[in-house]
C-alpha cells in the first residue's frame, strides 16, 4: 500500500504518526480514505476541489504538476510539499 | 555508460539575436512607439503605512495636455478569489491593491494613482498635482519588529496559517509552516559538537538595468494589447484579464526584448495601469518607471532574520539541525521562505531536523522572486554555521562537506528522497579545482567555500517548428530570451533534426501565437522550452519519416533518421533534400511540442572566494573567484558559464554591499544606482567557472537549469574568507566596511 | 513652457537638426525625437551608463546633456558603431565571446569601449575595467565584457 509522509503540522491528526499506509490509486483518491482514517485531514489540504495555494504533492520524489490527478503505485512514496513557485505570487 | 555524441549541443554558435543587441536594433519595451501614444505617470505613496482617506484629482485632471487620471476605484472590484498563474496560487486581492492601493497605502512607493497625458513632463507633472489626504499609521519594517505581539497591523484580516488551519487571531505573519524529521532534539544531546548562530540579511533588489515599461491599446471593440518587458507574457495576460474582469480571449501581449529579470519581472504592476489609461483616452499609453519606482515600487528580494543550529558528532557526522526562518514578505503575503526551508539543509545528508518558516508582512515593497528566492538567505546562515564546525573539528571543510553531502535516496527535511542529484560531484568539483589548493599568501587575505541547491522549476511550455522548402526551420516559442535561450533552445531542436543552428530561426511570439508557456524563470527556459522543441522536432522527424515512407514506397517504421538524413536499406536523402519536396508530398510539414515536466532536478552549485579585507577601512576586495556548477549538460557553454558569473557577481555585491537603507519611517534612503551599490567592473576579479555535467533523467539531453543555484553559495563562502582574512564571524548581510570594522572592534574588546 | 528650440548637430556623421523643449535631454531628443532608440535609459540619472554615446568623441551619459548642447556637436551612438553593413570589431567581439546576456547595457558598453579603444590600443585588463565602470551590467559579472574587449583590442591592433 502507498505510505504517505504527514507533514509535522498535520500529525496531531493521525495520533502523532510520521508515516501513515492509506490505499489509492490516484492522490485524490488516497486523500479520501486518509480522510476516512484522520477525519479533518483532507480539508487542511484540499480547497474547493485543488490542493490548497502553496501546497504541492510529490509521489516518489517528484512534485506532480497535476496534483490530485497524480497516479499513484501500490509502493509509492507520497509526500506533501510546499509548493515552489518562481514567484508569480 | 557511454555519454552521448552531440554536433550542436556543446558549440558556442552566435546567439540569433545577437546582431540586434549589438546594433541597438532590438526594441526592448520602452522602445515601443505607437501612432497618437500617450505618456502615463504613476503617484505613489510618500508614507510606508498610511490610510487612504481622500484623492482629489481635479487639479491634476485640468492641467493642459491631461487627457485622463485613474485609482484604484476605476478598476472593477470583484470579489476576491484565488487566481492561478500558471506558478502558484494568489489571491486576486493582493495583485489588485498592489497595483493601485485599496484603502490604505503599505508602503512608501506604493501606487496610489495614474495619469496619462501628452508627454511624459506633462503626466509627471499632474501627478504631483493629486492631492491625496493620508491619516499615517505606525509602519514596521523588520521581521522580528512585525511578530511582536503589539506590532502595527498591515492586514486587518490577516490570520497566520498552518496548513490550512487559521489562527483565529489577526497578525503580521501570514504562514508558518514546519518540516520535522526524525527528533532533533535528542539528536543534539548526542552530539560532540553544536553551533548556533542567528543571522540578518537586508532586503536587496534583483537590479535588472532596464525599468518595468508598459504600453496598451485598449481598442475599440474590447480588445487590448499590451507589450511590456516580462519574464512571462502569459502571466502578464492571466493576471491583465483577472484584474481588469475581462476574458483572456480578449488580452494579448507582445513580450518586448526585456533588460534583465531575475524574477524581479514576473510580477505585474503597471500593465493593467496603461490598459486602463488607454480604456479612458482611447489612445494608446506607455508608461515607464524611474529608477526610483522601481526600488520602491516594485519587489526586492526579502530580508530575513533566521537561526541555525547543527550538531555533529567528533568524526564530523551531522546528525541534528535546526532552523528558524523568518521572512519579509513585504506588504502582502509570500517571502519566499518556503524555498528557503527546503533549502535551509538540502546540502546535506541528515538524519533529524526540524524547520520552522514564517512568512511575514512588512511595510517595504511586495517582494518578488530574485535568482534561487529563499535559497541564498538560508545558504548565508547554513554554510557559516558549517563553516565554524569544521574549524571547531580541525576539518577541512569541504572534507566535512563531501562527508555530509547529500545524494541520491537521501531524505530531504520535507520529505522526500532526491533522486539523481550532484552535490557529491559537485563538492568533489571544487576540492579538485586547483583555485582551492593555489596558495593565497600575504596578509589580511583569506578564502573561503561555500555550497547552495536550488530546485529549478518544471512548468509548461510550448513550441512549434515550420520545415521551410529550404530545408531550414522557423522554430516558434513563448519564452522571453533574457539571457540567450532562443539559441538554446534552437540548439535543442538542431540536434533532433540534424542541421546546423543557423538552419533555425527561433521566434519569441505574443500570447495569440502560441500555447501557454510558464514564466523565463526558476532556471526553466532551456530545459522546459528546450523540451518543447525536442518534441516538436521529434513531431517534424516523425511527420517527415511519412512522406520519405511514401515517396519510397516503405513503411514509415522502416525509414531511420540519424545525423540529418533519411535512410531506408540502401536509399537515402537529406533533412533538406526532403524539405524541398514537402509540397509535392502532402504539404506542409509543422512540429508541435507542449510539455509540462514532472520535475526539473535541482541544480546545486559551489562557490570559492579569495578576499582580502582592509583592517583600516573594513572595505572587502575580491582577489579571485570560483563558480561550480551542474548544469546537467550544457547545452551552450558560453551561456552557462555567463549564468554562472551573472549569479556570482549578484551574490557578491548580496554579500558586501547592496541593501535597502531605510529611515525609521519606512523611507528607502538609496533608492538610485549611485546609493544602491551595485558591483561594477572594478570591484571584481574574472570569475572562474567550472561545470560539472551530471546528467538529469528528467530531460532528453540531460538539461539541468542553471539560473539561479550560482548566486546561492557566494555570501557564505565571502563571509567564510573574510573570517580567516580577519578573524570576524559575519552574522549579517551586507557586510559592508562599517560592519565589518564594528565586528573588528567588537572583537578587540 | 518656452517654445522649441532648434538644434543643429550631426549625428553618425549626417548632418542632422531637431526641434527639442529646453527641458529635454539628449537620451530623451535621440529616443523619442530621433527615434535612435539603440541608447537605452537605465537610471536617467548618470549612474548606470546605458545611455552612453560619443560627442566629439567623448563619451558621456546622454540622460544629463540637454538637447540644445548638442549644437554644433558631433553626436556618435550605437546606431553609428557599425561600418556600413559589416559589424566593428568590439560588436563582432561582443558576439563571438558571449559578452552580453539582456542586451540593454550593451550599447552603452559598446560605446564605452570605443572610446576607450580609440585613445588606448592596448589597453590592459586594470584599464578596461576602470573605464568600464561608468557601465553597469547585472547579467554577466563582466568577465565576458573584459574578455570581448580585449579580443576586439587585439583584432583591431592587427
Amino acid at each position: 500500500m502507498p505510505v504517505v509522509f504527514i507533514p509535522a503540522l498535520l500529525r496531531p491528526l493521525t495520533g502523532g504518526a510520521s508515516q501513515v499506509e492509506a490505499a489509492g490509486e490516484t492522490v485524490r483518491a488516497l486523500i479520501d480514505n486518509l480522510e476516512a482514517q484522520y477525519p479533518g485531514l483532507r480539508e487542511r489540504l484540499v480547497d474547493q476541489g485543488r490542493l490548497r495555494p502553496n501546497v504541492s504533492v510529490a509521489v516518489d520524489g517528484e512534485v506532480s504538476p497535476i496534483g490530485l490527478l497524480e497516479s499513484v503505485g501500490p509502493e509509492s512514496e507520497v509526500h506533501f510539499v510546499h509548493a515552489i513557485s518562481g514567484g508569480s505570487r | 555508460m557511454s555519454t552521448p555524441t552531440y554536433s550542436v549541443l556543446g558549440t558556442r554558435p552566435i546567439r540569433h539575436d545577437g546582431a540586434d543587441k549589438v546594433t541597438g536594433r532590438a526594441i526592448y519595451g520602452a522602445d515601443v512607439h505607437l501612432t497618437g501614444m500617450l505618456h502615463g505617470a504613476v503617484l505613489r505613496s510618500p508614507h510606508a503605512h498610511a490610510r487612504i482617506l481622500r484623492i482629489d484629482t481635479v487639479k491634476a485632471a485640468a492641467l493642459p495636455g491631461v487627457k485622463a487620471v485613474i485609482t484604484a476605484a476605476d478598476f472593477p472590484q470583484g470579489p476576491d478569489r484565488i487566481v492561478d498563474l500558471g506558478e502558484g496560487d494568489t489571491p486576486l486581492s493582493y495583485i489588485r491593491g498592489n497595483v493601485l492601493a485599496i484603502g490604505k497605502v503599505l508602503y512608501r512607493g506604493h501606487a496610489v494613482a495614474a495619469v496619462a497625458a501628452t508627454n511624459a513632463h506633462i503626466a509627471e507633472q499632474a501627478a504631483g498635482l493629486i492631492q491625496v489626504e493620508y491619516e499615517v499609521l505606525p509602519c514596521v519594517l523588520t521581521a522580528p519588529d512585525a511578530m511582536r505581539e503589539d506590532a502595527p497591523i498591515l492586514h486587518e484580516d490577516l490570520e497566520t496559517t498552518e496548513l490550512g488551519k487559521k489562527s483565529g487571531k489577526v497578525s503580521n505573519v501570514a504562514v508558518h509552516f514546519r518540516h520535522v524529521l526524525g527528533n532533533s532534539e535528542e539528536a543534539f544531546a548526542q552530539a560532540d559538537v553544536v553551533v548556533e548562530r542567528t543571522f540578518d540579511t537586508a532586503t536587496v533588489h534583483q537590479g535588472y538595468i532596464e525599468p518595468h515599461n508598459a504600453t496598451a491599446l485598449w481598442n475599440e471593440d474590447g480588445r487590448i494589447h499590451v507589450w511590456c518587458s516580462t519574464q512571462g507574457s502569459f502571466v502578464v495576460r492571466d493576471v491583465t484579464a483577472c484584474i481588469l474582469d475581462v476574458p483572456v480571449q480578449r488580452v494579448r501581449v507582445t513580450p518586448t526584448e526585456i533588460g534583465g529579470g531575475f524574477g524581479g519581472k514576473i510580477p505585474v504592476y503597471i500593465e493593467p495601469v496603461a490598459a486602463m489609461l488607454s480604456k479612458k483616452t482611447g489612445r494608446p499609453v506607455k508608461v515607464l518607471m524611474s529608477r526610483r519606482e522601481v526600488f520602491e515600487g516594485t519587489g526586492p528580494t526579502p530580508g530575513s532574520h533566521m537561526t541555525v543550529k547543527m550538531g555533529v558528532d567528533k568524526t564530523g557526522r551531522m546528525i541534528a539541525a535546526q532552523a528558524s526562518l523568518a521572512y519579509e514578505a513585504g506588504a502582502y503575503p509570500g517571502a519566499m521562505v518556503g524555498p528557503g526551508g527546503m533549502c535551509v539543509f538540502a546540502s546535506y545528508n541528515i538524519a533529524n531536523v526540524t524547520i520552522d518558516g514564517y512568512d511575514v508582512v512588512v511595510n517595504k515593497p511586495s517582494t518578488a522572486a530574485y535568482r534561487a528566492p529563499g535559497a541564498t538567505n538560508a545558504a548565508f546562515a547554513t554554510e557559516t554555521v558549517v563553516d565554524e564546525i569544521a574549524e571547531k573539528l580541525g576539518m577541512d571543510p569541504m572534507e566535512l562537506r563531501l562527508m555530509n553531502a547529500a545524494k541520491e535516496g537521501t531524505r530531504r527535511a520535507d520529505g522526500p528522497k532526491y533522486r539523481r542529484i550532484c552535490c557529491v560531484e559537485v563538492i568533489e568539483a571544487m576540492k579538485n579545482h586547483p583555485h582551492y589548493s593555489a596558495p593565497l599568501e600575504g596578509p589580511n587575505r583569506g578564502r573561503g567555500v561555500a555550497v547552495g541547491f536550488w530546485f529549478n522549476a518544471a512548468l509548461p511550455s510550448s513550441c512549434t517548428i515550420s520545415v521551410n522548402a529550404d530545408g531550414s526551420v522557423n522554430l516558434v516559442e513563448g519564452s522571453t530570451d533574457i539571457g540567450g535561450t532562443r539559441t538554446s533552445i534552437a540548439m535543442q531542436a538542431a540536434e533532433v533534426l540534424g542541421i546546423a543552428v543557423e538552419r533555425v530561426n527561433p521566434t519569441v511570439v505574443d500570447t495569440d501565437s502560441v500555447g501557454f508557456t510558464g514564466v523565463t524563470g526558476g532556471s526553466r527556459t532551456t530545459f522546459a522550452t528546450g523540451y518543447a522543441a525536442y518534441e516538436a522536432a521529434q513531431d517534424v522527424v516523425r511527420q517527415m519519416k511519412e512522406r520519405v515512407a511514401k515517396i519510397w514506397e516503405v513503411e514509415a517504421s522502416a525509414v531511420n533518421f540519424e545525423k540529418g538524413a533519411f535512410s531506408a536499406g540502401e536509399k537515402s536523402m537529406t533533412f533538406a533534400e526532403l524539405s524541398e519536396k514537402l509540397g509535392s508530398t502532402g504539404g506542409p510539414v509543422v512540429g508541435r511540442g507542449a510539455v509540462n515536466p514532472r520535475s526539473a532536478g535541482g541544480s546545486f552549485s559551489g562557490a570559492i572566494a579569495d578576499v582580502e579585507v582592509d583592517p583600516e577601512t573594513g572595505r572587502v576586495s575580491v582577489l579571485r573567484f570560483t563558480s561550480i556548477q551542474d548544469a546537467g549538460k550544457a547545452i551552450h557553454p558560453s551561456y552557462v558559464e555567463g549564468q554562472m558569473q551573472g549569479g556570482s557577481a549578484q551574490g557578491i555585491g548580496w554579500a558586501l554591499n547592496e541593501e535597502y537603507y531605510m529611515s525609521p519611517d519606512g523611507g528607502m534612503m538609496n533608492s538610485s544606482l549611485l546609493d544602491y551599490r551595485m558591483p561594477t567592473a572594478l570591484d571584481l576579479p574574472m570569475i572562474d567557472t567550472c561545470i560539472v555535467e551530471v546528467a538529469n533523467p528528467n530531460h532528453p539531453f540531460g538539461v539541468r537549469g542553471v539560473g539561479e543555484a550560482n548566486i546561492v553559495p557566494p555570501p557564505a563562502a565571502l563571509a567564510n574568507a573574510i573570517y580567516r582574512a580577519a578573524g570576524v564571524r559575519m552574522n549579517r548581510l551586507p557586510m559592508k566596511p562599517s560592519a565589518i570594522m564594528e565586528a573588528i572592534w567588537a572583537k578587540g574588546n | 513652457m518656452p517654445g522649441k528650440v532648434l538644434v543643429n548637430t550631426t549625428i553618425n556623421g549626417e548632418a542632422t537638426d531637431f526641434r527639442c523643449e529646453p527641458r529635454q535631454s539628449l537620451l530623451e531628443c535621440l529616443r523619442d525625437i530621433l527615434q535612435l532608440t539603440g541608447t537605452k535609459e537605465g537610471c536617467n540619472d548618470g549612474n548606470c551608463g546605458a545611455c552612453t554615446v560619443l560627442m566629439d568623441g567623448r563619451p558621456l551619459t546622454a540622460c544629463l546633456v540637454l538637447g540644445v548642447e548638442a549644437e554644433g556637436r558631433n553626436i556618435t551612438t550605437i546606431e553609428g558603431i557599425a561600418r556600413g553593413s559589416k559589424l566593428h570589431p568590439l560588436q563582432q567581439a561582443f558576439l563571438e565571446e558571449a559578452a552580453l546576456q539582456c542586451g540593454i547595457c550593451t550599447p552603452g558598453f559598446i560605446v564605452s569601449a570605443k572610446a576607450l579603444l580609440d585613445r588606448d590600443k592596448n589597453p590592459s585588463e586594470a584599464d578596461i575595467r576602470l573605464w568600464l565602470a561608468n557601465n553597469l551590467c547585472r547579467c554577466t559579472g563582466y568577465d565576458k565584457i573584459v574578455r570581448a574587449v580585449q579580443k576586439a583590442a587585439a583584432e583591431m591592433r592587427a
